[in-house]
């Protein structure tokens, strides 16, 4: 499997009528997830959903792959 | 500043109940509506075409001073189609379909509202709202239904149970009415929940926009353009998009820390739009300020719309931040939402509780515009530095990555709810495909009517519609026929629309030629299968094929008659 750049948020039974919503659904709880911390504790909760979510991929050359656009980035 | 725009100034009159020495007391209406805005006179237009006499109150004798809510998305559009006012705003504003959005110095993507084709209406037109409102102004004048009063200003307003008693204030002094009901629409200030004591809810944003109205010749194309942290504006958001008459609409991010007053200075506000000029065009294009203001915005609501006899709506009712334009577009489809029920309830057709779907139908399309407003801003406009880091890496991931694109964020303009909840729908039994779901707001397609209708959706409005699929409208059979006749003869009329490939239908019954088959697709239509649709375009039931039992049903239970 080769890493997933398209649109691929969902939550399952949920039927979505416009294309933008489950986008927007998931950065809203992005967002939510650092309500009231502090710089360096979102940087902690930040890896910490990386390693967590790393793992339940678990694929590790989608993770490279993933890796390498992040870093070319910036 | 240059005026493209002469301001109308309405006559008042001496209101018959001063005229006939009825001061006291005595003038009682069916509907009262306080405020002439865009949804004060949507709702009176709306009322008149139902046939019910209203008195509209204003406290004031012009229009919307300034440019304000500029954005008209289809569904307005589509509602303003049914009330016989669409064609001049089309003409006069600026139909726009594509977006682009911009982050620093690169497009990093831009999406198109409309892609798809055979709809009636543009994704969105750019109108200023004293134009808008200069129309509904005329078509009200022109409905004999509406008593359009200027400068008669409400100053006490009790419910009493069975009527509503308004104390108005003019030049020539004040005078008392009742009325059944009161549709508030006297804007976001609201004096009217204010002098009945009702709260609103939600939070103020802590920022300040600046908007800039310029005329200028300029060759740019009719797109709405959208700058995060842009050079000649750094680390805040810019907007840029096309009026009528070659005003240019110029939206700068300022923060909180500004002086408003100081902001809105043309010294301080010229420099910035050719900072931003400049930028663009590369090179020094002439230009004169028409209005400019400093805007902060509140998202918040009323816990329930309707209190008794009083129906709030619009920014009375709820007001969101202006990305997505969702203030007046939503405004206008609560009126849309509620002015079929108000003349059920007036006939005695329908039980007053049906009133009450109002204001559920409408706070969840509130809290729907409110969540989706609530986002825009949160993403133009981050609130931590994390949240900031997280927009730029959207940003900068969207000119390459689909996934990225989808999460940018300048504003998620205004498309109707579905009231997929709503207790008027009659849920499913069968399977059908697509988005047209008990509760959805009617998708259009062009079609030929016997009328001469060319969409579908100058054919539904403003009464129950049944359509009715068969491929040669010639062979719906005399029982059918009886049975649609029975229900368009019923308290609460259902006129047949049979959906065709060819043929006429039987005597009684109109026929639609889905010319372009796009009726089928977007209803997922099948031979027999037949919808139920609401007065206000949105889909009530929908079968398989028709028993006029379960039609009967349906419509008792979108009229909270079950």
């Amino acid at each position: 499997m080769s890493l997933n750049t398209d649109p691929n948020f969902f939550t399952p039974g949920k039927r979505y009528f416009r294309a933008f919503s489950p986008g927007d659904d998931f950065y809203e709880a992005l967002i939510d997830m650092h309500r009231d911390l502090s710089d360096e504790q979102s940087a902690m909760a930040n890896a910490r959903l990386i390693l967590l979510l790393a793992n339940h991929i678990g694929d590790i050359s989608v993770l490279r792959e993933a890796m390498k656009v992040a870093r070319e980035g910036v | 500043m240059l005026s493209t725009y002469q301001y109308p100034k309405f006559e008042y009159r001496r209101p018959p109940e001063i005229a006939e020495g009825r001061e006291g007391g005595g003038g009682r209406y069916p509907v009262v509506v306080v405020g002439a805005g865009p949804v004060g006179l949507t709702a009176a237009i709306d009322l008149a075409i139902h046939g019910v006499p209203v008195v509209l109150l204003d406290n004031d004798d012009t229009v919307s001073i300034g440019s304000r809510g500029v954005c008209y998305a289809k569904r307005a559009l589509e509602i303003m189609d049914r009330l016989g006012c669409a064609e001049e705003m089309v003409a006069k504003g600026v139909s726009w379909n594509v977006g682009r959005t911009f982050f620093r110095e690169q497009e990093v993507f831009n999406f198109n509202l409309c892609p798809e084709p055979d709809h009636h209406r543009p994704g969105m037109i750019n109108l200023q709202q004293y134009y808008l409102e200069e129309y509904l102004v005329r078509r009200a004048q022109s409905l004999p239904e509406i008593d359009l009063r200027w400068k008669n200003n409400v100053i006490a307003v009790s419910d009493q149970g069975d009527r509503v008693a308004l104390r108005v204030e003019t030049a020539d002094g004040a005078y008392s009415i009742e009325t059944d009901w009161l549709v508030v629409a006297d804007g976001a200030r609201s004096p009217i929940r204010h002098m009945m004591g009702l709260d609103i809810e939600g939070k103020i944003f802590m920022d300040r926009f600046l908007i800039a109205d310029v005329v200028m010749k300029a060759d740019y194309p009719t797109e709405r353009w959208f700058w995060f942290d842009p050079p000649f504006h750094p680390n805040q958001s810019v907007l840029l998009h096309r009026q009528a008459d070659n005003v240019w609409r110029i939206d700068f991010q300022l923060g909180w820390n500004v002086d408003p007053e100081e902001e809105k200075q043309p010294e301080k506000v010229i420099p910035r739009i050719k900072a931003m000029l400049g930028w663009h065009a590369n090179e020094e294009r002439e230009f004169e300020l028409e209005w400019v203001s400093v805007y902060t915005f509140q998202c918040r609501r009323m816990h329930e719309f309707r209190h008794g006899r009083l129906l709030f709506t619009g920014d009375a009712a709820h007001q969101v931040s202006p990305f997505g334009a969702r203030g007046a577009n939503s405004g206008i489809q609560d009126t849309d939402n509620l002015v079929w029920k108000l003349k059920l309830v007036l006939d005695g057709t329908a039980p007053a509780r049906l009133l009450d779907t109002y204001s559920e139908e409408r706070v969840a399309a509130a809290d729907e515009n409110l969540m989706n407003s609530t986002r825009s801003t949160d993403f133009i406009t981050p609130k931590s530095a994390t949240s900031r880091t997280f927009r730029n890496a959207v940003l900068g991931l969207a000119k390459d990555y689909p996934f990225a694109r989808a999460l940018v964020n300048s504003g998620r303009l205004s498309v109707p709810s579905v009231l997929v909840e709503s207790p008027l729908n009659t849920p499913d039994t069968e399977v059908f495909a697509g988005n047209m779901v008990p509760g959805a707001p009617m998708d259009d397609a062009p079609v030929d009517s016997t009328r001469g209708e060319k969409w579908l959706l100058q054919a539904a409005g403003n009464r129950f519609l049944l359509l009715y699929c068969m491929p040669d409208a010639g062979d719906v059979d005399a029982a059918t026929a009886d049975a649609c006749t029975a229900l368009a003869a019923g308290a609460i009329p259902v006129e047949t629309l049979v959906v065709a490939e060819r043929g006429t239908a039987p005597a009684g019954l109109g026929t639609l030629i889905d010319v372009k088959g796009r009726v089928r697709e977007r209803y997922d239509l099948k031979p027999g299968t037949c919808y139920l649709i609401r007065p206000d375009q949105h889909v009530a039931a929908r079968w398989r094929s028709l028993d006029a039992a379960k039609v009967r049903a349906a419509l008792a239970r979108a009229t909270c008659n079950a």
